[in-house]
C-alpha cells in the first residue's frame, strides 16, 4: 500500500514535470508542423539561469527564478524570429538537422559560460522537508510541483478555451491556412505561443531539477523523453500532452521501483505499444 | 564509362590518404567504417524518404553479432561480416515490419526507441555482451587467411577500403534497377506509385532490411577493427550525426553520404583537437550554415555556385 502510494505521488510529480516541458513543445510543433528538438534547451536555460542567478548572485530562489523564466521567455522571442522562422517551409529532415545545430550551440554556449560540472539549485527552506499527512510522510518538494503543475493545466485550460486568444490558437492549430483567411496573425499566435511555450519549458526545468538534473548536456540527454510525451500525446493537444505525461511518468517510476534492474525498457516498450497501435498518438488527430 | 569516374577518384583518394596520414590509419578506417552506416542511411533517407533516427539499432546488432561470433565460434573477418550483415538485416527487417508502416514524427520517435532498447538489451545481458565493460576479448584471423591485422592499422584501413567499394558499388547497382527505381518513385509519390500498383509497405520493408544488411556490415567492421564493441555502438549519437553527415554532404545519389562523411569527421576531429571545450561551438555553426546556406548539402554547392555565377552575367 505504502508502495503503491509513493509510487504514485512520484509518478505524479514527475508526470507534472515533463508535462510543463513538453507541453509548449506539442503545441508549436501541431502549429507550424515543425519538428524541433532543442526544446529541451529551454528548460535547461532556466534551469542554469536560477543556478547562476542564486550561486553567483546570491539571489534568493524565488526571484531567480522568476528572472530566469523571464530571461529565457525573453530570449526566445528574437530566436524563433531568427532562427525557426526560416526552416518552417522546409522538409522534416532539415528541421532536425537545424534543431540539432540549435542545441550544440546551447550545449555549447552554457558549458563555455557555466562549466560542464552539475549546476544544483538549491531549494528554499519551505521547500525542504516533509509534510506529515497523518497516514504518511509526503516531501514538500513533490507538493509544491504538483500544485505548480496544477496551476499549469488550469491556467493552459483557461487560456485555450476562455480567451479570444484561446480561440485563435486552437483554430491556427486545426487549420492554419483557414485561419489566417479569417483575419487572424498566425505567425504572431505562433510567436507568442513559442514564448509561452518556452517559458513553461523554463518552468519545468527548474521545479524539476531534483529528477532531471541540470547540466549542459540537459537538451540532449532528454530531448529523447520529452518528445516521446509529444508523440505519445499527439501533436498539437493540450490535453494529450497532459495525458501521456501522465501516463508516462507513472509507468517510469513504478517500473525504477518494481524493476530496477530493467532500467527504461518498459518506459521505451510502452512507447512502441501505444504509438504501433495509434501511429498519430492518444489525441492526435490522423 | 563516366560511372566508373567517382569510383578512380575514391581509389585515388584513399591512395594519398593511406600515404599521407600513416600514423592516422585508425581515424581514416573510423571514417571509412562511418562511410558505409551512412551510406545505408542514404538508401533509406535520401532515395525512398524514410526519414529514421534509429540506425544505431542496425549498427550496434550488426557489431555485437560479429563480436560474439569472432569470439564464440570463428574468427574469421569475412565471415564476420557477413554474420553482422544478417543481423542487422532480420532486425531491420523484424523491426521494419512495424516502423515501416509509420511515419513523419512517430516513425522517427519509434526508431529511436527501437534503438534505446537494444541498447537497455545489451546492457541487462552482461554475461553475454559484457555489458557496460564491453565485449572485449576479439581476436580476428588474418583476412582471406593471409593478410594478418597489424598494430599500425595497415591491413585494417584496406580490408575497410575495399568492404566500402564493394558495397557502394552494390548500392549503385541496386539503385539504377528497377527496384531502386521504385523506390525513388515512392519517395517522390507513395500515393500514385501505390496506383501503379507497387506494393509500397512491402518495397518499404525491403529497403530497410536491405539498409539494416548495410549497417550491419558496417558495425561489423567496426567491431573487428577496434576489437571492442560497447555499449555506445547504441547510442543516440551515432544516429542523429550519421544523419548529420548525410545531409551535409547531399542525399539521395550516394557519394554525397562519403563526401559529408569526410568533411564532418575532419571538421569534427581538427575542431576537438584545436579546442576540446568548445568543439561543439563549431559542429553547431556547421550544422546550422549547411541548413541555410546550402539546404542541398555539399554535393549541391557546384550547381548552386554555377547559378550564381549565372545570374550575375
Amino acid at each position: 500500500m505504502n508502495l503503491i502510494l509513493s509510487i504514485i505521488t512520484d509518478g505524479v510529480a514527475f508526470g507534472m514535470i515533463l508535462f510543463m516541458i513538453s507541453v509548449g513543445l506539442s503545441v508549436t510543433m501541431g502549429l507550424m508542423r515543425v519538428v524541433n528538438l532543442a526544446h529541451g534547451g529551454f528548460a535547461m536555460l532556466g534551469g542554469a539561469l536560477t543556478h547562476w542567478a542564486m550561486m553567483q548572485m546570491g539571489i534568493p530562489f524565488l526571484p531567480s527564478a522568476v528572472l530566469a523564466i523571464l530571461a529565457v521567455v525573453v530570449l526566445s522571442v528574437p530566436m524563433e524570429r531568427v532562427l525557426y522562422r526560416p526552416i518552417y517551409k522546409m522538409g522534416e529532415l532539415p528541421q532536425v538537422l537545424a534543431t540539432i545545430g540549435i542545441t550544440f550551440i546551447m550545449i555549447a554556449a552554457i558549458s563555455f559560460w557555466l562549466g560542464a560540472t552539475l549546476m544544483p539549485i538549491p531549494l528554499p527552506a519551505v521547500m525542504q522537508g516533509s509534510v506529515d499527512l497523518g497516514f504518511r510522510t509526503l516531501p514538500t518538494q513533490r507538493i509544491y510541483v504538483v500544485v505548480v503543475g496544477l496551476i499549469v493545466i488550469g491556467g493552459l485550460f483557461f487560456l485555450t478555451e476562455r480567451t479570444r486568444f484561446g480561440i485563435r490558437l486552437r483554430a491556427a492549430v486545426d487549420h492554419p491556412g483557414t485561419a489566417s483567411c479569417l483575419g487572424i496573425d498566425t505567425s504572431r499566435i505562433f510567436s507568442l505561443t513559442f514564448a509561452l511555450g518556452a517559458g513553461l519549458a523554463a518552468l519545468g526545468g527548474i521545479m524539476g531539477a531534483e529528477l532531471l538534473p541540470i547540466d549542459a548536456y540537459y537538451p540532449l540527454r532528454y530531448m529523447v523523453l520529452f518528445l516521446t510525451v509529444v508523440a505519445v500525446g499527439g501533436l498539437g493537444s493540450i490535453t494529450g500532452s497532459f495525458l501521456a505525461a501522465m501516463a508516462l511518468g507513472i509507468l517510469d517510476t513504478a517500473a525504477r521501483y518494481q524493476f530496477p534492474e530493467f532500467g527504461t525498457i518498459f518506459f521505451y516498450v510502452a512507447m512502441i505499444v501505444i504509438l504501433g497501435l495509434r501511429p498519430q498518438g492518444l489525441l492526435g488527430k490522423a | 564509362m563516366k560511372s566508373l569516374l567517382p569510383f578512380a577518384l575514391m581509389a585515388l583518394v584513399a591512395v594519398v590518404a593511406f600515404y599521407a596520414f600513416p600514423y592516422n590509419l585508425a581515424f581514416l578506417t573510423r571514417v571509412v567504417i562511418t562511410m558505409i552506416l551512412v551510406l545505408s542511411l542514404d538508401l533509406l533517407i535520401g532515395v525512398t524518404g524514410i526519414d529514421t533516427l534509429g540506425q544505431a539499432a542496425l549498427y550496434g546488432t550488426g557489431a555485437y553479432a560479429a563480436g560474439l561470433f569472432a569470439v564464440h565460434v570463428w574468427a574469421d573477418p569475412v565471415a564476420g561480416l557477413l554474420v553482422g550483415g544478417l543481423a542487422g538485416a532480420v532486425v531491420a527487417f523484424v523491426s521494419g515490419l512495424l516502423l515501416m508502416r509509420t511515419h513523419g514524427l512517430t516513425l522517427l520517435m519509434l526508431t529511436i526507441a527501437v534503438a534505446e532498447v537494444f541498447q537497455e538489451l545489451a546492457n541487462k545481458l552482461d554475461w553475454l555482451t559484457g555489458g557496460a565493460d564491453g565485449l572485449g576479448g576479439i581476436t580476428m584471423n588474418p583476412v582471406f587467411g593471409t593478410w594478418q591485422f597489424d598494430f599500425i592499422g595497415q591491413t585494417g584501413y584496406i580490408y575497410a577500403v575495399c568492404v566500402l567499394f564493394i558495397v557502394t558499388a552494390i548500392l549503385k547497382v541496386v539503385i539504377g534497377s528497377p527496384f531502386g527505381l521504385s523506390l525513388r518513385g515512392i519517395k517522390d509519390s507513395p500515393a500514385r506509385m501505390r496506383a501503379i500498383g507497387t506494393p509500397v509497405g512491402r518495397r518499404r520493408v525491403a529497403v530497410y532490411t536491405l539498409a539494416g544488411a548495410v549497417a550491419g556490415i558496417a558495425g561489423a567492421l567496426a567491431a573487428q577493427s577496434t576489437a571492442l564493441v560497447s555499449l555506445s555502438v547504441y547510442d543516440f549519437q551515432v544516429s542523429a550525426e550519421a544523419m548529420i553527415m548525410l545531409i551535409l554532404g547531399g542525399t539521395g545519389r550516394l557519394w554525397g553520404a562519403l563526401i559529408g562523411t569526410a568533411v564532418f569527421m575532419a571538421v569534427h576531429e581538427v575542431a576537438a583537437s584545436v579546442d576540446p571545450f568548445n568543439w561543439l561551438f563549431i559542429i553547431g555553426f556547421l550544422v546550422l550554415a549547411v541548413v541555410y546556406a546550402v539546404p542541398r548539402g555539399l554535393i549541391g554547392l557546384p550547381e548552386e555556385i554555377r547559378r550564381m555565377v549565372g545570374r550575375l552575367k
